[in-house]
């Protein structure tokens, strides 16, 4: 459990680590739209080759995207059967009142190379960005909202405490597992009342010990003179850089690209 | 000079429902603490000792007397935050205290909170982070570090404020031999060499020891203080008071009620040897 | 002396097969006789916790066998639970695992999983309060409105009413203060000697060690480095240091005296000891 929160930042020295976390945050949110805006495979094409190129530049191994991918194969797989079925066009196969179809055919494989584009563009800004940078950049990029009231310094906070904890109270949690075990607890056999009552000595220690820390980190942010967002510096700033600008200018050609070879070629997909 | 002075200081808790707890934590205390001093505070738990270390930053205000630091009244809400950055708490459990996930970040936070400019955080944190060896851990995660690690890492974000004296409410009571050693000789060396006023609370004596004047506290009250030398010779008093004194100290003030001709009492075991060599040559 | 627990080739890797793999127990091949109290000692990360969690089967070795009486704990996955009710283990700091409305129900959640019931649950609890020095009155009472030192006692009542044959402590003394850790040590010693089964502690304090373990086994980088009389293994100090681990100082101050020429006995552990040595050789020569 550990490894699916916490493995995702990935160590190395490439340019999209580089990158500043709002610049990639801001690009990963166009590139969503991107390819639900593809309506042919030529378009699309241009989304996939962006996901290879993001993929080699980031210099983490592909064995890391395969492996966050397999945790989701299952619904792409059942995502893509679904599709088959759904379209119009030559009929390739007919069962009963199903029949399978060129439109289901070519529905399928657009969903699923859009799933996958979807997956690694996020997996590369996980992998590229640590969380603090990631809570950063969305507390900078959503410093508009405080003209809506919305205390965003203080959901960031909350978010980097977050991070910082749910490694401490996991520990805390297999710690507090074992120990119950010790005393006969048996958690692994029974119906759902019974597995679900066995939680108990697990939960309550592990409620009442989060309530503890929380205390005790609120007072020693407390000590260190902690007082909201207020006149609060940061010894990190973001600034972009050259490759941010680079990105930019790249991002549009693709976004360019891919208006013009929706408008041009014939539209496949609804 | 006098750093901080605790002027007939008392305290007790609110009533908590229907557990009145009527006994005062701290009863008519005076205490001064001079600049650059290295105090401990010894006392067992209870004693009302960290109720004290509470007020030396103003996270706690007296219910009775005043408690000054470097001439400010804890007592007044609007010099709360240089309170706080001149006197620093550091606590027991080192988990706790971290409040970011990068080691460095963590440091930061309390000169972010102060509105110091980025470029003087950055320097801090170095510093900071020489001052307690941990420079090479920088960029680590706080969770994966050891809990004298963990506690370094608390101390260097107090430093990092640049307090004038930094305050430890049992730093050691959650660590195993080698962390309670890398710990004690972080703050000897904050001490000795960048001069900075350390209050020690413990309830190891052999800490204790290393300190220039000890403050021994039972039921809310001082019950003796002086040099390590002059607590610890009172071996009878301490040990009816349920606390400890170096093996050391214990065996020579065993023999010298024997009758054995010791005149001080060692604190640590080379004194000790010389002083028995001294009777059994 | 028969052996009530028997390791064989006993191996644990952590993240085995993967980058991260660490060797925290290696082919570990010890006996731990009935009855009696084993120390075990070693600094952070030599695997002493590893090891003590393998006996009752809570860590699955990696390779290698725990016999218990003579039969393989991990042989037969159904019956793990009753070998961790034979082999109790109270874990460092355990009063976080309180969670009962009472202490006394809290107490009861051991001897309740083994199916205990009625008059038989209520005197288990009950002599297991009185066994860690637990006033009869705080039964009723919320675990969470104890104090630190009622909550430790509490947690490991709640341990020693499964009744088992060897008890581990892992660090039972942690965080309480001297007053606390000395009274508690003298409960877990006066219980062994009552109910006379095996005690394994494990420990940094040497001193504590020093005062109630028989035998100790030293543990450095995964293994069993020392297992031997407690005398004979803090006469090995310059050994100890290199692991970096401390003896007791008056262990130290004596052995000093010792090298330096005194005729005091090898492997004193407490003042009293010393105490009672210096003074024998000080009245011997004539001069008390």
């Amino acid at each position: 459990m550990r490894d699916i929160v916490f493995g995702q930042y990935v160590q190395q020295k490439s340019i999209i680590h580089l990158m500043d976390p709002r610049a990639k945050l801001i690009f990963l949110v166009a590139y969503i739209v991107l390819i639900f805006c593809t309506f042919n495979f030529y378009a699309l094409a241009v989304p996939v080759i962006l996901a290879v190129v993001m993929m080699l530049l980031s210099k983490v191994s592909i064995g890391k995207y395969l492996k966050s991918l397999k945790m989701i194969i299952v619904v792409v797989i059942i995502t893509a059967i679904f599709n088959l079925f759904y379209g119009g066009g030559q009929v390739f196969l007919k069962i009963g009142p199903i029949s399978i179809t060129e439109g289901g055919i070519n529905n399928s494989i657009v969903i699923v190379l859009r799933i996958l584009c979807l997956l690694i563009a996020s997996e590369t800004l996980t992998f590229t960005t640590t969380p603090t940078d990631l809570t950063d950049g969305i507390e900078r990029l959503l410093k508009p909202l405080k003209l809506l009231h919305i205390k965003v310094h203080e959901i960031a906070m909350m978010m980097t405490i977050a991070l910082r904890f749910v490694p401490t109270l996991l520990e805390e949690t297999d710690k507090i597992m074992l120990a119950q075990k010790a005393r006969g607890a048996d958690m692994d056999s029974g119906g759902i009342v019974k597995r679900a009552k066995a939680l108990v000595p697990i939960f309550i220690p592990l409620f009442v010990s989060a309530i503890r820390r929380a205390m005790d980190l609120a007072m020693a942010m407390e000590c260190r003179c902690y007082h909201g967002g207020e006149g609060r510096t940061r010894m990190k700033t973001l600034r972009f850089s050259r490759v941010d600008v680079f990105g930019f200018i790249l991002f549009s050609f693709v976004t360019a690209g891919i208006i013009l070879l929706d408008i041009f070629l014939p539209h496949i997909v609804r | 000079m006098n750093f901080i002075s605790v002027e007939n200081l008392s305290f007790k808790y609110d009533s908590d429902g229907e557990k009145l707890i009527e006994t005062s934590v701290i009863k008519n205390l005076n205490l001064r603490v001079n600049q650059g001093e290295f105090l401990c505070i010894l006392g067992h738990n209870g004693s009302g000792k960290s109720t004290l270390a509470k007020h030396f930053n103003g996270m706690l205000l007296p219910c009775g007397g005043k408690v000054y630091v470097d001439g400010m009244d804890t007592a007044d809400e609007k010099l709360c935050f240089d309170i706080r950055s001149t006197v620093g708490l550091v606590l027991q459990n080192p988990d706790n205290q971290l409040v970011a996930s990068v080691v460095e970040e963590d440091i930061a936070f309390g000169p972010e909170n102060l509105g110091v400019p980025s470029a003087e955080i950055r320097e801090r944190v170095e510093n900071a982070l020489k001052a307690v060896d941990m420079y090479d851990y920088r960029n680590h995660a706080p969770h994966k570090l050891s809990g004298g690690q963990k506690q370094r890492i608390a101390i260097a974000g107090i430093i990092a404020m640049e307090p004038k004296c930094i305050v430890l409410d049992e730093p050691t009571a959650m660590l195993d031999p080698r962390g309670r050693n890398e710990v004690i000789s972080t703050i000897t060396k904050l001490n000795r060499e960048y001069g900075i006023t350390v209050v020690l609370i413990t309830h190891y004596m052999d800490e204790a020891v290393k300190a220039d004047r000890v403050v021994v506290m039972d039921n809310g009250e001082i019950l003796t203080q002086g040099t390590p030398q002059q607590v610890f010779a009172q071996v009878d008093l301490l040990k009816s008071h349920c606390l400890d004194v170096p093996q050391a100290t214990e065996i020579c003030h065993k023999l010298k009620k024997l009758g054995v001709d010791i005149k001080t009492l060692p604190l640590d075991e080379n004194s000790c040897v010389d002083v028995l060599m001294e009777v059994l040559r | 002396m028969s052996a009530i627990i028997r390791t064989e080739n006993l191996t644990y890797t952590y993240g085995l097969k993967t980058p991260l793999e660490k060797t925290a127990v290696s082919d570990l091949n010890i006996e731990i006789n009935e009855g009696e109290f084993l120390g075990v000692i070693g600094h952070t990360g030599s695997g002493k916790s590893t090891f003590v969690q393998m006996l009752n089967g809570l860590i699955t070795p990696t390779k290698g066998k725990v016999y218990l009486r003579g039969t393989d704990i991990n042989q037969n996955k159904k019956e793990l639970q009753r070998v961790r009710f034979q082999v109790g283990m109270v874990f460092q700091y355990p009063e976080y695992q309180l969670f009962e409305e009472t202490v006394y129900k809290d107490i009861g959640f051991g001897p309740g999983n083994m199916g205990i019931t009625g008059d038989d649950l209520d005197r288990r609890i009950r002599s297991a309060a009185a066994f860690t020095g637990l006033k009869s009155k705080l039964l009723q009472k919320s675990p969470f409105d104890l104090s630190g030192g009622e909550k430790r006692r509490a947690a490991i009542a709640g341990v020693i009413a499964m009744d088992p044959d060897v008890l581990i402590l892992d660090e039972p003394a942690a965080g309480l203060d001297p007053q606390g850790r000395d009274n508690l040590l003298s409960q877990i010693l006066e219980y062994h000697k009552k109910r006379k089964n095996t005690i394994i502690l494990v420990s940094h304090s040497m001193e504590d060690i020093a005062r109630v373990a028989d035998r100790i086994l030293v543990m450095n980088r995964g293994k069993a480095e020392i297992l031997d009389k407690t005398r004979n293994v803090f006469a090995q100090g310059h050994r100890l240091k290199k692991m970096g681990l401390e003896i007791p100082q008056i262990t130290k101050v004596t052995q000093k005296l010792i090298e330096n020429g005194i005729p005091l006995p090898q492997g004193i552990l407490t003042v009293e000891e010393a105490y009672v040595a210096i003074a024998q050789l000080l009245k011997k020569e004539g001069r008390l």
